[in-house]
Parts: C-alpha cells; sequence; structure tokens
C-alpha cells in the first residue's frame, strides 16, 4: 500500500521553475522505413517545470523522448540536453548525460532475474562505483519508503502488482538523484485510483528532488495533475502548445474531443 | 527456396558476423563484467550438469549395446572399449553434447533477452550508462565458450562409464580393465581436435542464442520465435563447425 504522505502533490510544483532551458530539441524528423513519425517537432524544457506531451497512440511520443537519451536517432534535427549535443556526443559523454537523466519505461522494464533490491542498486552500482554498501543500502530503503514500497525490498518482480512495478520503476529511477524525469506512459495499464497515485508522485518527485520532467502520456487525468505546460502532438508535429487553461480554453474540435470538453 | 528466403537467409548471416564483430569488439574492450561473467558460468554450467549426466551416460551405454553382438561376430570383442572411448572423445560426445547444449543453453539465452528486449529491460539498461552488449552478451558468450568444453569433458567421462555399464550387461569386465583397455587405444590427439572444436561449439550456440534474443522483434510472439530459431540455426551451426573441424583434422592427418 502507498503510504498517505506521499499521496499530497495534486498540482505540479511551479517553486523551482526558472527560463534555464533543459532540454532543446528542434526540427526532430524520424521515420521508420517509409513511415514518417516525427515530421517536424520542436520544443524546449525549462528547469523545474513538467512538461506533458499528449497524443494519441501511434503519434510518436514515446520516439520522441527515446530520441532524447538516443536510444533512437533521428534523421534530421538537433537535440540539446544539459547544454550538449546528444547527436554528437562520444560513447563516454553520453554515459555521462545519461547519470543525470532518469527514464521511467512505459513496461516499467525492472530486471525480472533481479530482487527488488538488486534492481535499486544495479544503477547506484554503475553510477558510483565508490559507493560502500552501507551507504547503497541506506540510498536504497530511502527511495522505497519515498514510493511508500519499503516492505518490498526482497520481492522479485513477478510478484508485485503493475501499481508497485511502476512505483519500483520509478524509485530505481530515482535513486540516481537525476536532474531530469522522462516518463513514458507512467499510468498506462492502471486502474484510475493507482493511476492518480503514480501522477501524484511524479509531482513529488518534482518537488523533493527539483527535477524537470517530460510526461508521456495519453491519460487527461495524469495530465491535468501533473502538467506545468501542455504539448499536444498529433501527426508527427506539435499541433498546440500551452498551459492546461489554455489548452482547455481552446475551440479547436481535436483538442475538444481528447479532453472530453 | 524463393529469392526473398535466401535473401532474408543471407541477410541473417551477414547480420550475425557483424554481430560477431561487436562481442569481439567489447570482449577486449575495458571493463570487463567478471561478476557477471561467473554467474553466467553457474547459470549454464551448473544447471545444465543434470541433463549432460544422464545424456553421456545413456550416449556410452546405447553405443557399447548396439555396437557388442557386431564386434563378437568379428571375434573383437575386446576392441570394444578403444572403439567406444575414441568414438565418445573424438566425435559422439562433442557432438551429442553440443545439440543438447544448442538446445538448453541456446532457447535460455534466446528467450531470456528476447523477453528483455520486448519487456525494455536492454534499453533501461542502456540508460543505467551500462552496455548491454558488454553485460548481457559478452558474458553470456565466453560462458557458453569456457562451459561447453567443460561439459563436453564430462559428458565423455560419463559416456564411458556407461559403457562400462552396457560391457557388463552380458559380459564381465572389471572398471580397471575396462578403462585400461579404452585409454590404451586413445591419445592426447584425440583429445585435441575434439577440445578445439568445442570451444567453436560454445562460440557458435553463445553467439547465435544471444543474437537471436537481442534482435527480437516486439511482440510477445517474438520471444518464443527467438528461442525457437536459436535452437534450429545454433544446431545447423553446430553439425557445420563439426564438418569443417573433421575436414581441418582430416587434413592435419590428426
Amino acid at each position: 500500500m502507498i503510504t498517505e504522505q506521499v499521496i499530497t502533490s495534486k498540482n505540479p510544483s511551479t517553486a523551482d521553475k526558472s527560463d534555464e532551458i533543459v532540454i532543446e530539441l528542434k526540427n526532430i524528423k524520424k521515420s521508420f522505413d517509409k513511415q514518417e513519425v516525427l515530421k517536424d517537432v520542436s520544443l524546449k524544457l525549462f528547469n523545474g517545470e513538467n512538461l506533458v506531451i499528449l497524443g494519441r497512440s501511434g503519434s510518436g511520443k514515446s520516439v520522441l523522448i527515446k530520441c532524447i537519451v538516443r536510444l533512437l536517432i533521428p534523421d534530421e534535427g538537433t537535440i540539446n540536453v544539459l547544454e550538449e549535443n546528444v547527436g554528437t556526443l562520444n560513447s563516454a559523454g553520453l554515459d555521462a548525460l545519461r547519470k543525470k537523466i532518469g527514464f521511467l519505461f512505459q513496461s516499467g522494464a525492472l530486471y525480472d532475474s533481479m530482487t527488488v533490491k538488486q534492481n535499486l542498486e544495479f544503477p547506484l552500482r554503475r553510477i558510483n562505483k565508490d559507493l560502500k554498501q552501507q551507504e547503497i543500502d541506506e540510498k536504497v530503503l530511502t527511495v522505497l519508503d519515498n514510493v511508500g514500497l519499503a516492505d518490498a525490498l526482497d520481492k522479485m518482480p513477478s510478484q508485485l502488482s503493475g501499481g508497485m512495478r511502476k512505483r519500483i520503476s520509478l524509485a530505481r529511477t530515482i535513486i540516481a538523484d537525476p536532474k531530469i524525469m522522462l516518463y513514458d506512459e507512467p499510468t498506462a495499464g492502471l486502474d484510475p485510483i493507482t493511476s492518480d497515485e503514480i501522477s501524484s508522485l511524479i509531482n513529488e518527485v518534482q518537488k523533493k528532488y527539483k527535477t524537470s520532467s517530460i510526461v508521456i502520456t495519453h491519460d487527461i487525468e495524469c495530465a491535468r495533475t501533473t502538467a506545468n505546460r501542455i504539448l499536444m502532438l498529433q501527426d508527427g508535429v506539435v499541433y498546440k502548445e500551452g498551459t492546461l487553461e489554455e489548452i482547455e480554453k481552446s475551440d479547436d474540435p481535436f483538442i475538444k474531443s481528447f479532453f472530453k470538453l | 527456396m524463393k529469392s526473398k528466403e535466401v535473401s532474408i537467409f543471407f541477410t541473417d548471416i551477414t547480420d550475425i558476423f557483424l554481430f560477431t564483430i561487436r562481442v569481439i569488439r567489447e570482449t577486449f574492450s575495458r571493463n570487463f563484467e567478471f561478476k557477471e561473467f561467473i554467474h553466467q558460468c553457474f547459470q549454464i554450467g551448473n544447471k545444465t550438469l543434470p541433463l549432460i549426466a544422464i545424456t553421456g551416460t545413456i550416449m556410452g551405454l546405447v553405443l557399447t549395446i548396439q555396437s557388442r553382438p557386431i564386434l563378437i561376430e568379428f571375434g573383437a570383442v575386446s576392441m570394444l572399449p578403444g572403439m567406444v572411448a575414441v568414438s565418445i572423445i573424438r566425435e559422439m560426445g562433442p557432438v551429442i553434447t553440443a545439440l543438447i547444449c544448442a538446445g538448453k543453453i541456446g532457447s535460455g539465452m534466446g528467450a531470456e533477452l528476447g523477453s528483455m528486449k520486448v519487456t525494455e529491460q536492454i534499453e533501461a539498461m542502456e540508460v543505467s550508462s551500462t552496455n548491454p552488449m558488454r553485460y548481457l552478451v559478452v558474458t553470456r558468450v565466453l560462458a557458453a565458450m569456457l562451459m561447453v568444453p567443460l561439459l563436453i569433458l564430462y559428458a565423455d567421462a560419463l559416456g564411458l562409464i556407461g559403457s562400462w555399464a552396457g560391457a557388463n550387461i552380458k559380459g564381465d569386465v572389471s572398471f580397471a580393465l575396462f578403462f585400461s583397455q579404452a585409454f590404451s587405444h586413445v591419445d592426447f590427439i584425440d583429445f585435441l581436435p575434439a577440445v578445439i572444436k568445442s570451444f567453436f561449439f560454445g562460440a557458435v550456440i553463445g553467439i547465435v542464442g544471444c543474437y537471436k534474443g537481442y534482435n527480437a522483434g516486439r511482440g510477445t510472439e517474438s520471444v518464443g520465435i527467438a528461442a525457437n530459431s536459436a535452437v534450429v540455426l545454433a544446431s545447423l551451426l553446430v553439425i557445420i563447425v563439426d564438418m569443417i573441424a573433421v575436414q581441418f583434422t582430416d587434413m592435419l592427418v590428426l
């Protein structure tokens, strides 16, 4: 069960928001075979904000954030993350940059052959090889406590529910103190209550770890809870950008149907 | 075969070749994952032992039971231990063990890495600043290269014990006499080509298993396809490597 203290952040934080750009995408294009997934996408993520990217399934949202960490390489365009050009980084530079980025995968992507504790230790040991076991244990317990699952330490991923897997996955991502968080469909496949808990947890992470985040979703409730700003993707291009209020005030039929207004 | 199928086959072979080059390059790069390598040696070696023990023993037993009547007909039953020993050490042990390993280890690697690919675990590893090629593939391939020859030697030993048991079903030969007769026909040079080719068998099983898993498609169906095709291709390549090894051995008159 998630602890009550975790579900407190119904609104995203604006306290640490600044005009400093942490991620900037310029004219990104990406195709698979002959299918153009991203036609021309440009966006900026400012320090301390939660940017929600909304769009229908297959609109290229996941492809977009995978390009940010170079899991996919765009055909055209440039991506700057924390003032580094992702496309020109060598292997060591890319590793160093990835240490500052947390990525929550749609499926959770917990390592099946490892316990929860080993899953959490894995990135920690790789990012900081000088850490002592006692320090690792403390960090593991702290992040597990932060996601409300301190008693899941010795469980295998197969023993966890969908919501618990997402929370453990989030714990594994934040354990390395990332500056930027990328969430790929954090509430996909979860019931409304658990989705709400995960959305609140995203806000909690933003406040506690002072992260800047991109949240990819098609879940309107998740967007409402987590967004400082919303960007809508449609047919591989940016369809609309603005705050939640600005988007919801729009008369555009597509946006109205998306938000069920 | 249709031209498209031929094209897919050769593309597959080219991809495996390029994958092998990547594996070799990563093997000699820094930050070797020694702990994971030991873990994989345990997974591959220890967990295949019971299967290899049963197969090896039965292999020797059956070979002896079937050869004995013919050798009696020619009055050459005293040649039985030597004949069985040479055939097990040079050919039967390595090939049968490698084929069993292709099924057990190859399918395991294909399914494990395939499911890791499908559930984005490989990508998660990559964004955790871990090179999945080095962590997952190199360790498995090297573990297979080390463990398959050891498993083959183990199967050879149990095959000879099975052969002694088989010889005693209808005959009466002491353990010491049987092994003395068996090893009087076996030279070090009989072991050498078998051990050398068993390293290649291990490499083929490891590379094909990892390649199929690492390059699995997106759906859950692709996990099954990866495991299945890993077994088929690894078994086929084991036979082809064996054929090449026999040709080399024959040319060098070993």
